[in-house]
Parts: structure tokens; sequence; C-alpha cells
């Protein structure tokens, strides 16, 4: 990586720099006719005597007027190339600067890439993202103007320079005198800015790691009441910026007084000199005149380097202090990861894996691997057990050159693994870590992660979508990023053991079964809902479970158990507004929370005689609640399960009884209608027992719901998936519509027994595949953090396993399991793994079906025993 | 049956029969109304008990179990309260209720309970008049039969 900000520009940007240089100059004559053309506007065309025309330009004639015509149109044409011209170089500009900014985050985050492990203990995430994101961002601004721009006005400042001496050089030299002590006095002092400027930098980034710190340990911030420690470090490191800009502006601002005033030093000598020598007669005031305003113009391309200079120095040091983070020792040759072998042999189970004299160093005091000698087959499987601490943790990431090792080395069939391509590593190994880390993205996606190296297939695209993807590689090859494209198809099919996209759920829903994790990616599908047109067979035996599932109930007589969606009929089990909208919102216009406060609802409302009705309703159960709640503690959990009205509202709503009671319903405003409104629409009547549903409000509430659906409206169309019997309801998970109605209030076992017959339903259909790969689709959230911590690890094994590595490594990949479940899954995984397993584990007693256990402590191997018995 | 008439039932209970009318309604508002299908049981010896039931119409069989096996020592029947034991200390349930016909009950959760109990001290000291009542009576039976026995 090229040490200085110049380096870079210049060995990434020459060719288009010194086009950048060619239009400048280029554009500089038409500058310069611009006021000339206004002086002869002015002077001859406007100011000029009749006698001096016809003029004569290029064999035409002209008068006066015409002439006058001519140059104003010349005039406005020079202002269209000028403005061309500026606008051209800008783009020209702007796209380099763009494109140069994005060829170094990519390289950074690339550099990343390579990091070794160790590094991520001594720089945080919070200084290395605003160091991609933030700290380069003013690079790209610079780089457009780093080589046209200094180089344009140094060589206008050298064309006055030599237009002035050869008209005097006294003259010449007195001009530029103060230039020199300018040049000495002014880059002194902007080192001191520049030492400040790194130390800014510095600064902030401390603040943003303290800011990730506090993120990444709220909860002990909250438990141990540690706020205010946090706030006031953290106005510290604030102060501490402060106190570094603050200087660094009465810096900066002393540099441009010094400079401002040193640039009026000369017109000072120019006056008092050249004044006195006028008076004297040596001097003619004309040649006087000639020199001062040679001095304003050479002042202007000087003053434009001075900045320039500063600019410089700046983007210089943000460039040198992003460069130094992202040069740590030891990290990965860049060959390694983007090289694709010519080809990626399977290791044989054959093959001798050697660690040998192997060394691990983390820091002087800490050395977890010390002389470590053990030597296995490929194919063999390994229990590595010890002490934590005893180098049993460190040894599977060497082997996965995850570390990399300070002396020994480890050797496949004689080979150097250090020296091994991560094609080969990454797709012949599988590691798998204690911290099973998901992404934000689908199960399935996860589980696939291990199969994604290079783009294999192009997507189907259409004619404008194959130009735009051509269009955006072109641009990805400009500022050197890669040229594979994301949205291909990455899956290396072959080595899941899969034929392509159509049999991968297949496979890997087996590999699930292996660690166990069927069932819990069942039920995910089951509660998550799924796309009809993508899985249509799921969509329509769902509607056949349904049938059969009403056929189960009525035959062990628990009917009573699911109150099925009748559209004639109000259901007892769900809430009013439920009953009135009688389907699911799909998105935005509705809340189920504030539905009476939409006008449409209104309407239907009062057009089926509800609405009066349902304030009524609204007043009993807002005075029960009233009455239940006025003395329980505002922060009581009964507040949040059972009251219908937030603590914090009871007091609107007394105000709003004793209003009603004055005056019924014509008393209030629109907003507290509403307020009364929201307490009918979540009551459930088998549920809250308060008796105020009527029958005939249950009548009216069917009438209405089907007036709703036939006139709603354009804006909401749409927004509302129906419930109709005899079709799947898409917004509506896989679970509900197998349902098709509400499990029972207050029936004991109800829920447990519906689940039992609907899971005996799912297996006489044959419908638990489909609903294991709906669960494929599950999003798992930031860090997998909606799943739990077994079912993260039993992902991450999966994902390795889906890999069908030659060699699996598990370091304490199961310890977030229960003794039960791990000894289960120990079994399982050696059956399912098709080449070598090493594993260390935590427990000595599960290395019963390992061919070889090597005991590990103190950095070495200590012991280790065959187990001939085990070996085919 | 609705909340007014199980307001009613739960001001029949000695426990309950002294308690503020509205609190006896937040408690029934809190409760939950749970049918149990001819056949069902109820709660189990031994099982941890999480809440109470009062009893609103069916029958409910208790059961201890003995080295000999199970010995039905009681019936119960509307208005009667099953296992509020349980809802007052950690302890699992002391005998087992089956409901060979269906049976309806009012369900309180412990925490529900408890809660009301810690708002409410004059609910504290009546439930303490109660229990003090029945230590008393079985004390009574105590002596009685500890009487009998040494005559």
């Amino acid at each position: 990586m090229d040490r200085t900000i110049y380096g870079y520009i210049l060995r990434h940007s020459k060719k288009q720099q010194v086009v950048l240089l060619f239009i400048t100059c280029a554009a500089f004559p038409f500058i310069y006719l611009q006021p000339e053309i206004v002086k002869r506007i002015i002077n001859k065309a406007i100011g000029g005597k009749v006698s001096d025309f016809p003029k004569d330009i290029f064999g035409f004639e002209f008068e006066q007027i015409p002439y006058l015509v001519l140059m104003c149109f010349a005039f406005l044409g020079i202002v269209l190339i000028n403005g061309g011209f500026k606008y051209y170089i800008n783009l020209l500009k702007g796209r380099l600067g763009e494109r140069m900014l994005r060829r170094l985050r990519y390289m950074l985050y690339g550099r990343v890439l390579r990091f070794p492990q160790s590094h991520f203990k001594r720089v945080s995430q919070g200084e290395i993202i605003p160091m991609i994101t933030q700290e380069v961002e003013p690079l790209g601004g610079f780089i457009g103007d780093a080589v046209a721009q200094p180089l344009f006005q140094a060589g206008m400042l050298v064309t006055f320079l030599i237009f002035i001496m050869v008209q005097d050089v006294y003259m010449g030299l007195t001009a530029i005198a103060m230039f020199p002590i300018q040049g000495m006095i002014i880059p002194r002092m902007q080192k001191k800015v520049n030492a400040l400027g790194k130390l800014r930098v510095r600064a902030v980034r401390r603040v943003s790691e303290r800011i990730s710190e506090s993120i990444n340990g709220i909860q002990e911030v909250h438990a141990n009441d540690s706020s205010n420690l946090m706030r006031s470090e953290f106005a510290g490191h604030l102060g501490r910026i402060y106190d570094i800009r603050f200087e660094i502006f009465q810096r900066k601002f002393m540099i441009k007084f010094l400079n401002n005033f040193l640039s009026q030093f000369t017109p000072f000598i120019f006056y008092l000199l050249g004044g006195y020598l006028a008076i004297k007669g040596d001097l003619t005031i004309g040649a006087l005149i000639g020199v001062i305003s040679a001095h304003k113009d050479m002042n202007a391309p000087w003053k434009e380097l001075l900045t320039f200079y500063q600019q410089y120095m700046d983007v210089k040091i943000k460039y040198e202090q992003v460069i130094e983070q992202f040069d740590p020792p030891g990290m990965l040759d860049e060959k390694l990861q983007l090289d694709e072998p010519a080809s990626i042999p399977a290791i044989p189970k054959t093959a001798a894996v050697a660690a040998q004299s192997l060394t691990f160093q983390e820091d002087e005091t800490t050395i977890p691997i010390q002389n470590f000698n053990l030597t296995f087959q490929a194919g063999e499987r390994v229990a590595l057990i010890g002490a934590s601490g005893g180098g049993k943790d460190e040894f599977p990431m060497l082997l996965s050159r995850l570390l990399a090792p300070t002396s020994g080395r480890i050797a496949i069939d004689n080979q150097d693994i250090k020296d091994w391509s991560e094609a080969v590593l990454g797709r012949r190994f599988a590691y798998v870590g204690p911290n099973a880390y998901l992404f934000s993205d689908s199960v399935r996606a996860n589980l696939l992660f291990g199969l994604k190296h290079r783009p294999v297939m192009e997507r189907d695209r259409d004619e404008a979508a194959k130009k735009a993807r051509a269009a955006a590689l072109e641009e990805n090859s400009r500022a050197g990023n890669t040229i594979e494209d994301f949205d291909d198809d990455w899956v290396d099919y072959g080595a899941l053991g899969a034929d392509g996209p159509a049999d991968a759920d297949e496979k890997l829903i087996d590999v699930l079964g292996h660690v166990e994790l069927t069932r819990d990616v069942y039920a995910l599908g089951l509660r998550g809902s799924i796309d009809p047109k993508a899985r249509p067979r799921l969509a329509e035996l769902a509607l056949e479970a349904r049938q059969q599932l009403g056929v189960r109930l009525d035959a062990e007589n628990l009917r009573d158990l699911v109150e099925p969606y009748d559209p004639a009929q109000y259901n007892s089990n769900a809430s009013l507004a439920e009953n009135l909208l009688f389907g699911t919102i799909v998105a935005g216009g509705l809340d189920l929370e504030t539905l009476g406060d939409h006008p449409y609802v209104r309407t239907v409302l009062s057009e089926g005689g509800l609405l009066d009705d349902l304030l009524n309703v609204g007043k009993e159960a807002a005075a029960l609640m009233v009455e239940l709640f006025a003395d329980v503690e505002p922060g009581d959990p009964l507040f949040e399960q059972y009251s219908f009205i937030k603590a914090d509202a009871l007091p609107d709503y007394q105000i709003i009884l004793t209003k009603f009671a004055r005056g019924a319903a014509e008393a209030l405003t629109d907003a507290e209608r509403g307020m009364l409104l929201a307490m009918p629409f979540k009551l459930v009547t088998a549920r809250h027992r308060l008796g105020l549903i009527t029958d005939e409000i249950r009548d009216r509430v069917v009438a209405a719901r089907s007036r709703f659906r036939e006139n709603l409206p354009e804006d909401l169309s749409g927004a509302i998936e129906f419930f109709d019997p005899e079709s799947y309801n898409a917004a509506a998970s896989v679970q509900d519509n197998i349902l098709f109605g509400k499990i029972a209030y207050g029936e004991a076992e109800g829920p447990e027994t519906v689940g039992r017959l609907l899971d005996e339903v799912v297996g006489e259909l044959k419908l638990e595949h489909d609903i294991v790969a709906a669960g494929l689709d599950f999003e798992v959230g930031i860090g997998g953090s909606r799943l739990g911590g077994m079912q993260r690890q039993k992902i991450a094994i999966a994902r390795a396993l889906a890999k069908r590595p030659d060699l699996l490594i598990l370091n304490g990949a199961t310890d977030a399991m229960d003794t039960r479940t791990r000894a289960k899954l120990v079994d399982s995984i050696l059956a399912a793994a098709p080449g070598g397993v090493v594993w260390a584990m935590g427990d000595t007693e599960q290395t019963g079906p390992f061919d070889r256990v090597a005991e590990v402590g103190g950095g070495r191997v200590l012991n280790v025993t065959e187990n001939d018995g085990n070996r085919e | 049956m609705s909340l007014a008439e199980e307001v009613d039932l739960l001001r029949g209970i000695a426990l309950f029969e002294r308690m503020e009318p509205s609190k006896l309604k937040l408690l029934a508002m809190t409760s939950d109304r749970v049918n149990f299908r001819a056949g069902a049981v109820m709660m189990k010896q031994g099982d941890n008990g999480d809440a109470a039931y009062v009893i609103i119409s069916g029958k409910g069989e208790v059961y201890i179990d003995t080295p000999g096996g199970e010995i039905k020592v009681a019936e119960m029947g509307p208005g009667q309260v099953v296992g509020e034991i349980a809802i007052m200390i950690d302890t699992p349930r002391t005998a087992t209720v089956k409901t060979p016909e269906g049976l309806t009950a009012l369900k309180i959760p412990k925490e529900n309970f408890l809660r009301l109990l810690s708002s409410s001290p004059q609910i504290a000291l009546e439930i303490i008049r109660v229990l003090a009542a029945r230590l008393e009576n079985t004390n009574a039976q105590l002596r009685a039969a500890v009487a009998k026995q040494s005559a």
C-alpha cells in the first residue's frame, strides 16, 4: 500500500490527472478572454468614435451597432464556453475523486478481511469503522485537485512573474519579495497544526471506540448504575477533542492572519517607496499602477497555492493515519485470498496431518502453545481434551490457520498449510468455534454461507438488467473493485452434494437432521408466513390440512377447542376489531390498536348503527378500568397484562367519563371518541367476560363486516387480506392458515391438544418437509439474535457439515448446549461428517467414539490414546 | 356467566368474603375461566402449583397417593377453593384432583393473588385471620385425636 497520498494518487490516476491538467490549461485562455471582451464592448463598441467604424474582422466589415451585437454575442459565447469547461472539469474531478475514494475504501475493507486475528484484540470496531466510512471521505474531494490545481496555479504565477520581469526586473523582484518569507513561516506554523490534526483524529477514534463499547456493555451499564460514570468519561473525551480543535482553530486563524498581513505588506512597500519615488519624479505613476496591478494578479494564484497546501496537509495526515492502522504485521498474503487455484484436490483420508514443534505466542507472557507435537491421519476422528487455557482451544485455530504459529509448523502430507490458499482451507476444512456467529439473513442463507466462494451461475436477467449489470461491473473495475457480481448465484451445489438450486433445500434439511434442528426449523416455518406462489404445494395442502383438522376435532369431540372464522358468525375468541376486519392487516394504513381512529372505520360503524352502541360499551369498559386500576401502582405488571388503559392515560379517561356523564357522546371531541372506541375494539368476549358486547351488537358487527369489505376505499385496497374459508391467507402464518380460527380461551390443555392434532394432520399430509423448507426462510436477526444460543451453535455446525469437509474442526462448538444434547450430537455429527474430525471438547466422557484422544495441557500434548476398535 | 356473577361467587368464599368490592372485581377480571373436560386432571400431587381454582360448576375428586395406591379422600363442588395453599407458599401440590364429569373453574394465578396481597394490607389481614382460624381448627382436631389415643 502506498505510504503517501501522492504515491497512491499517481499510481492509480496518473492518466486522468494529466487529462485534467490538460483541460484546465486549455480552459485558461478563455477565462482571460472574457474580461477582454467586456473591455471591448465598453471601450470600443459603446464608447468608440464613429470614425473608428466600420471595423474589419476576418475580412468582414462591421458598423458600430452590428459590432456591438457581434461583441455581445461573443461575450455570451465565451460565458458558455467557460461555464462548459468548468462543468466538465468539475465532473471529471468529482468522478475521479469518487472512484479513487471507492478504490481506497475497497482496499481498506479488503485489508480488514486479511488482518491477523490478534489485531482485532488491539483495535476495536469503533475505530475501524469510522476510518473506512468517514475519515477517508475528504480525500475524494482532494484527489481531483491534487495535480491540476497546484500545477495550474503555479503556472499562472510563473507566467505573471515572467510578464512583470520582462517589463521591469526590480518591480518583479519587489512583487515577490514576501513570497520566500511566507514560504518559510507558514509551513513551520502548519507543522504544529498537523501534529494537532493527528491528535484530533486519534481522539475522535477514541470517542467512537467508547460509544461502541458502551453499546456492547449496555446491560452492565444499566445493571450497575454506571451510566453517570460513562457520561463523565465520555465528557472527558469530548473535552479533549474540544481542546485540540480549539487550538487548531487558534493556530489556523493565526496563519491566516499572518498570511493576509504579509500579502498586504508588499502593496505597503509599493505605496510607500513607489509613492516616494513617483513624487520625486524617479518613477512614472503609470509604471507604479502597473506594478500594483501585476502584484494583485499574482496574489490570487499565490493565495490559491497556500490554501491548497493547507488542504494537502490536512488530507495527508488523514491518509497516513488511516494507512498506518491498516498495515499490521502478520497480515495474510492477498494472493491466498484472491487467486483461485487451478485445482482444489481433496485431502485423502490417509494424508498425514502433523503439528511439528508448534509454538504460538500471543505476547511476551502468554504462550498458549509451546512445542506442541501431534500426528494423525486426515480421515481420523480426533478428540482434544484438557483444561481450558492449556492449548486445547488454540490448536484448532492454528490447524484452521485462523492463527499463525510463532514457530514450528502444521503440515499435511509434508506441505506447510501456511502457504495454502484460503480456497483450499475454506473449502476442504470446516471450522466451528464457540461463538457461533450468524449473519443477519435467512436460516438458509446462513447454512449456505460456507458454500459461497465464487459466483457459479449468472442469474436470469432481462436485457435491461443485463445492461445495467455490465455497466455496474465496468464501473467496479474502473475503481479497482471486484467484478464478481454479488447477485449471481454463488452456491457451490456440488460441494453440498446437490445437483442445483432445485434440490439444495433437500440437502440442507438432511443436514438439519444431523444437528437435531429439524423440529426447531419446523416450528419457525409453522409460525412464519409464506408466499403461496413460491410454495404452491404447501399453500394448497394447508387448505387440505384445514379440512382435516376440522374432521379430527369433530372426531375427538374437541370442536370447541378452536372457534373457526365463519363469515356469518361473530368469533367470541377474537377481539371486536378482528371481528370487524375479518382479515389480516398486510401493511400500512391500518393498525389494530388505533382502528377506531380511521375515518373509513368510523363511517362503517355509523352506517351500521354501531357507533353509539360501541361508544357506550367504551364508556362502560373505561369506567370499569378506572374503578379497578385507579389505586394500582402505575408500574404494576397488572396494568401491562390486563388493563385496556395505560397507567398514564387513566386521568384522561377520567375526564372523558365526566364529560360523557354530563352530555353523552356529543360532548366529546373526535380524539376522545377515538379513545373510547379503542376499548370495545380490544374486547375479546370469551376472555374478558364483561358482558358488554350483546348479541345484538355481535349481529351488527357481522353485518358491518361484509359492508366493510365491499366498500373498501381505494387507499385501503390491498391493506387487508380477508379471511376466506376456501383460500390461503398469505399474510397469516402457516399455522393460522391451518387452524383458520382462534384457539378457544379457558380450555384446560387446549393449546397443547390443538398442537398435537395439528402435528398429526401435518404428518398425515406429509407436510413437515414443506414447513421445514419454509422455516429456512426465517430471518435470524442481527447476529442471529432471534434464535437461542443453542440453535445458533447448531446452525453453525450445520453450516460446516453442509460443505462436507475433508476435515471438520470443532472448537467448543457445543458449549451453549446442555449435556444431554451435547452427548447426542457427538454421535450424530461423527456419523454425518464425511471426512476427519478434530474436536476440542470440554467433557472427557464423550471420547468413546473417537479414533484418537489427545490430552492437551500446558501448551503441549500430554498423552495420546488410540482406540483401534473404532477404526473401520 | 359474566364478571359480575364471578364476583358474587368469590364473595361467597371465606378467604375473600371481606375483600373490598373493587379488589374482588380486579381479582375476577385478572383470573381466567377454565373448562376441564370429563376425565381431565386438574392438578397432580407433587407438581408445582401456580394457581388456585374456584369451582364454578361441576365436581372435582381429590386423591392422595399412598404406598397402596391412590385413595379418594374428598369431593369438591361449586363455590369451593382448590389448591389455595400453593399460591401462598412454594410447595408441591399435596393432592391430585380429577374431574370425572368435567368442571368449570375460575383460575387465580399465583402472581396476581400475591400482588393483590402486597397492594392491600386489609386483604392480607383477612387472609391471616382465615388461616389462623383454620390452624386453630386443625389444632383442635389434633388435640381431640391425641386425647382419644391416650384415653
